[in-house]
């Protein structure tokens, strides 16, 4: 599988690291709804097909990267950052 | 010359002459040879025993897919099971055994086994391993001692326990076009796609590329087809843009055209040069794959099919024609389609007899006819072989009137004496890789075979792959595939001109002979065409079930022989075409590959090592290092004749008394800058960070998000924006992951940057009542008195005129300081703090000493933060801030986290003076015989010279209730038992006076 990073280009899966659904939503930091809480905690959508997904880019620029990634081909449609701003080309 | 040595032919090198020993007697053979040649060509008939039975086998095939010659390689002490003898190539001084046998290949004791045929069929271990369930032995475990018997009996080679010390490589290499396989058709499209200009990998498993043109006796341009294979290789070779990878097996197709291949790069050498690893694994990116694999003869299944003699039609042809081996003198042949005709004439070509063809068609074409008379032997068409005789070698064979449409077998059996017989069930084309890489194989009728499925990845198939089995259209295939993948157009030249013998590549739909006695459609695994049935019978109708329960295809050889036979067997018990049985997918890898290889450079001499800037400072002052994750730290200096334990103690001891040094650079060190850095650090720590004055440090806890305790560690406030954070040894690469992707994906609004400055600072620790004088007698620019540095405070100065931040923290419980300098004066820093410390007795203390101090001052580490503790569990509550939300804090009071029964951290002192272990149990009754019931578990244990006994720190249920009771330790895997109390995890000076001054 290769992941094509914003900043350094397509590479391989190896220098990345996952880091879950990122279909989560953190709650407010101050929030006390437990049941919020727990859904971000715990809770992981699991599609067979296209899946938002939070990778590392771990071995190179250690930036994170918004993946979409078809979990039935290993299909990347899109990267961009996950702090927003750039967006990759996608690679089909 | 050998026995069964031609005088001439074969690509064997007969001037050179190769001593080797098989199970202890020494044979030679020639350069060129494996050892399956060699041991054939010795006159050796028997070279394995079966997996179940113990029957006696031969050589079935001569290349990859063969299931019986299995052997143990020998290098040393190191032993290397199941590898085929076909794939072992011999080198003077080569060293293999057989296997499964006891207790040799000739006699062997398990071969019992075959009398009981009837109780070792399919499902055997299912059946057997559920009882007793009725009876006298009911309910005991009388099947339990049996089974280390029978598992015993069934098997392959043994693996040994020697550690491997071979190396091992891994590549990453990138190429326009891969072509698997060398045969006519890779070759053609290596040359193709070079041609063009493409990167080309062309990797074969065998040592020499070519593939059939090695053996297939047949004319290529004029010139035989090896020669005409060489010339092309040589070709190839000198293309700059060609890589050629000999005894290279792709074994895996991941996604993105990604292909795994396994490398032998010493495993034919006497002495690998110098430099080689010994086998190399490659990861190879392809823009497109042109798998030109070739196919597999099949065996057909008939009653003795498995004596050794009986083998593959083309096998004995490779045998003959590559390495000018016979294997036999009067050989039969037995087949379902042409190609064994074209097997015959060789073998007859090579000086062998033909005795008889045994064709179960009626109908045999006049060419064929024409071939069995030029090969002088009998054709017996619309027969079938139904017998065979002999022990551990063919003697003679019977065949029987059949009829291909009924499978019917009439007339009068016919004895035919013949020391080799040769069969043909067809041709599987090798599909493994385009089967790995996406669809489903498609069953085509006339070939009697699954095809390779459309590419659901970028490849094209070419040659006997596609099931275009003859070297005309294998020739045209490779060229076509190669240009295509190469994006190239059509060329001018004309194909290269091919000259074979004839031959219709449709076999007869026949796959088995049912007459009285075993018929094996796996040889490796010892399945049976009854087995299958019974499978069937018992309700096994999935093709996926049946392999599991009669472990059809489930050997090393993963059903490289028995795939097709095996399912055409089940088609015709369940009264379907083969298509709606259908076939398993295949998986890589195709053949075994060595974990070493997978391993590769993480594991042994190229493992990356970690080591702080005093490091060889260390090693010349008689420190015994031990490694934490790929760090390398001291552990003791030990003094001559001293123990481990005395090291320690000493090391403690005199720390408590005077003063000690220990190097703490493998400490992480994050620099958390920016506006928002203390903002930052309040949100991931749990107490505040905010209120911190510049020159201070503060003990930090994190929590994770699921509110269980993450990691500890001090964290400096520098300057106003900018704060350097430590983290534990272990933890330092997670918590930078964890600030990181809080930065990035949560609350990319701070403005905080982070950076691992883990391996830019050398840091000391220097403890003891006597520390500060000797900081007092070296540091400049600074004093250290406790006004200018108190408790948590950090002052900037000097030693030996290296610019130094010092912090006066404490983890040893005593007045201490971490002295932190650019790394590389660190061993500069750490000799002018030993020399400043003589006057006082300093002493350099390791981590033993280390764990010591901290386990009597109930300080925790990993061992309590193991991702199960929270910090109520561990006594920190305190440091939870209720004045700000934190990660964690939402999830952290949750009623299962705050139980009063949870495991919390206590002290634990051994009553019987003894040493306790780490991992051993706290129990409220002891119970030697059946322990039970545990409290909870020893984390850290050490002989603590401050109190003079055995302690421990240990997380015990309900642990602060329970202080000052009575307990035992139940450590039945080391046979440690006693009588222990549970105190407070804070041992020594608990209130912290001697750290304060």
């Amino acid at each position: 599988m290769l992941i094509t990073c914003p900043y350094c280009g397509p590479r391989d899966v190896i220098e990345f690291t996952y880091q879950g659904d990122g279909n989560r939503e953190r709650p407010q930091p101050a929030s006390q709804d437990l049941d919020a809480w727990t859904a971000y905690v715990y809770d992981r959508l699991n599609p067979a097909g296209d899946h938002n997904e939070i990778w590392q880019h771990s071995g190179g620029c250690r930036a994170h990267l918004r993946v979409v990634r078809n979990t039935l081909t290993h299909e990347i449609r899109s990267t961009t950052f996950a702090r927003g701003g750039h967006k990759a080309e996608g690679r089909s | 010359m050998s026995p069964r040595r031609t005088e001439t032919g074969g690509r064997i090198d007969r001037l050179r002459t190769i001593r080797f020993t098989f199970d202890g007697a020494t044979y030679t053979g020639h350069a060129g040879d494996t050892l399956a040649s060699a041991l054939l060509a010795n006159g050796v008939t028997l070279f394995g025993r079966s997996f179940k039975y113990h029957r006696p086998r031969g050589l079935l095939a001569a290349g990859v897919e063969e299931p019986n010659a299995l052997v143990t390689v020998l290098r040393g002490e190191v032993r290397e099971p199941n590898i085929a003898a076909t794939m072992v190539e011999i080198y003077d001084g080569l060293v293999a055994v057989s296997q499964n046998r006891t207790p040799s290949l000739a006699w062997d004791i398990g071969a019992i086994n075959q009398l009981g045929g009837k109780i070792l069929s399919a499902g055997f271990y299912y059946k057997t391993f559920m009882g007793p369930v009725i009876g006298p032995l009911k309910g005991t475990r009388f099947w339990m001692f049996c089974e280390h018997f029978i598992r015993r009996a069934a098997g392959l080679g043994k693996a040994g326990t020697a550690p491997d010390p071979s190396r091992y490589e891994r590549m990453n290499a990138f190429c326009d076009v891969l072509v698997v396989g060398s045969g006519p058709a890779g070759l053609m499209a290596a040359k193709a796609a070079a041609d063009q200009g493409a990167r080309v990998i062309l990797a074969d498993l065998e040592a020499n590329f070519g593939g059939s043109a090695n053996w297939s006796g047949e004319t290529i341009d004029g010139m035989p087809a090896a020669d005409w294979a060489q010339r092309t290789v040589g070709q190839l070779a000198g293309n700059d843009n060609v890589r050629l990878l000999p005894r290279t097996t792709v074994w895996g197709y991941y996604d993105g055209n990604t292909l795994a291949a396994l490398e032998r790069v010493t495993d034919h050498k006497e002495v690998a040069a110098k430099g080689e690893p010994r086998q190399r694994y490659w990861a190879i990116r392809a823009g497109t794959v042109v798998l030109a694999t070739g196919s597999f003869e099949r065996p057909l299944v008939f009653p003795g099919n498995d004596r050794p003699g009986v083998m593959l039609a083309h096998a004995a042809e490779r045998y003959a024609n590559e390495y000018g081996v016979l294997p036999g003198q009067r050989i039969a042949l037995f087949t379902n389609n042409d190609s064994a005709y074209r097997s015959a004439l060789a073998l007859k070509k090579a000086g062998a007899a033909i005795v008889a063809i045994i064709d179960v068609r009626g109908d045999v074409s006049n060419e064929m006819r024409k071939l069995a008379s030029e090969a002088e032997a009998e054709l017996l068409a619309g027969h079938a072989v139904v017998a065979t005789e002999g022990g551990k070698a063919l003697t003679g064979l019977n065949a029987q009137r059949f009829d291909a449409t009924s499978g019917a077998l009439s007339g009068d059996e016919r004895s035919i004496h013949a020391d080799s017989l040769l069969m043909s069930g067809g041709w599987s084309p090798t599909i493994h890789l385009a089967s790995q890489a996406g669809a489903k194989a498609e069953w085509d009728p006339a070939r009697q075979a699954f095809l390779p499925p459309k590419p659901t990845q970028r490849w094209i198939g070419a040659g006997a792959f596609t099931g275009s089995f003859s070297t005309v259209e294998a020739i045209a295939e490779g060229r076509a595939a190669g240009l295509q993948a190469a994006g190239g157009s059509a060329p001018l030249a004309s194909l290269p001109f091919v000259e074979a013998a004839p031959g219709d590549p449709d076999p007869a739909p026949v796959f088995e002979i049912k007459a009285k006695g075993k018929s094996f459609v796996d040889f490796q695994h010892d399945v049976t065409a009854e087995d299958v049935r019974l499978a069937h019978r018992e309700g096994f109708v999935s093709v996926e079930h049946l392999k599991r329960y009669t472990t059809l295809g489930m050997a090393t050889d993963q059903g490289k022989n028995s795939n097709v036979p095996g399912l055409a067997i089940m088609a015709e018990a369940l009264g379907k075409p083969i298509p709606e049985v259908g076939t398993t997918r295949f998986r890589p890898p195709y053949t075994a590959v060595s974990i070493g290889s997978l391993a590769a450079e993480r594991f042994g001499d190229l493992k990356p090592e970690r080591l702080t800037p005093m490091h060889d400072w260390h090693i010349a002052n008689g420190a015994r290092m031990y490694s934490a994750g790929l760090w390398y730290r001291p552990m003791i200096y030990g003094l001559p004749g001293e123990t481990v334990e005395q090291a320690y103690v000493r090391e403690a001891r005199a720390t408590r008394e005077s003063a000690g040094i220990v190097d703490v650079s493998t400490l992480g060190k994050i620099a958390v800058q920016g506006p928002d850095a203390a903002e930052f650090l309040d949100r991931v720590y749990t107490n505040m960070f905010s209120t911190l004055a510049v020159g201070k440090a503060r003990y930090g806890l994190m929590l994770r998000e699921d509110g269980l305790a993450f990691d500890d560690g001090t964290t400096w406030r520098l300057g106003e924006q900018e704060f350097l954070m430590t983290t534990t040894t272990a933890n330092a690469g997670k918590v930078m992951q964890h600030l990181e992707y809080f930065l990035d994906v949560i609350w990319p609004e701070l403005k905080v940057t982070v950076t691992s400055v883990t391996d830019e600072w050398a840091g000391a620790a220097i403890g003891g009542p006597n520390a500060r004088a000797i900081l007092a007698s070296c540091v400049t620019g600074t004093a250290v008195d406790n006004t200018t540095l108190p408790f948590m405070g950090i002052v900037h100065g000097r030693i030996a005129g290296v610019p130094v931040m010092i912090c006066r923290l404490s983890f040893s419980g005593e007045m201490a300081f971490e002295v932190y300098s650019g790394a590389g004066y660190g061993t500069r820093v750490w000799e002018a703090l030993i020399e400043a410390g003589k006057p006082f007795g300093l002493v350099t203390y390791g981590l033993e000493a280390l764990g010591t101090m901290r386990i009597e001052k109930g300080h925790v580490t990993g061992a309590e933060i193991d991702g199960r503790t929270t910090a109520r569990d561990l006594h920190l509550d305190w440091m939870l801030s209720k004045k700000k939300p934190f990660i964690g804090s939402a999830m952290m009071d949750r009623e299962g986290l705050i139980a009063s029964d949870r495991l919390q951290l206590v002290g634990v002192v051994a009553l019987d003076n003894r040493p306790l272990n780490g991992g051993g149990h706290v129990v409220e009754a002891l119970d030697e015989a059946n322990p039970h019931d545990s409290l909870g578990h020893i984390t850290a244990c050490c002989y603590s010279p401050a109190l003079g006994k055995y302690i421990a720190l240990a997380l015990v249920k309900g642990g602060k209730a329970r202080h000052g009771t009575r307990a035992f330790v139940s450590d039945p895997l080391r046979n440690r038992f006693g009588p222990i109390e549970i105190v407070s995890n804070h041992f020594y000076d608990p209130d912290g006076s001697r750290m304060h001054g």
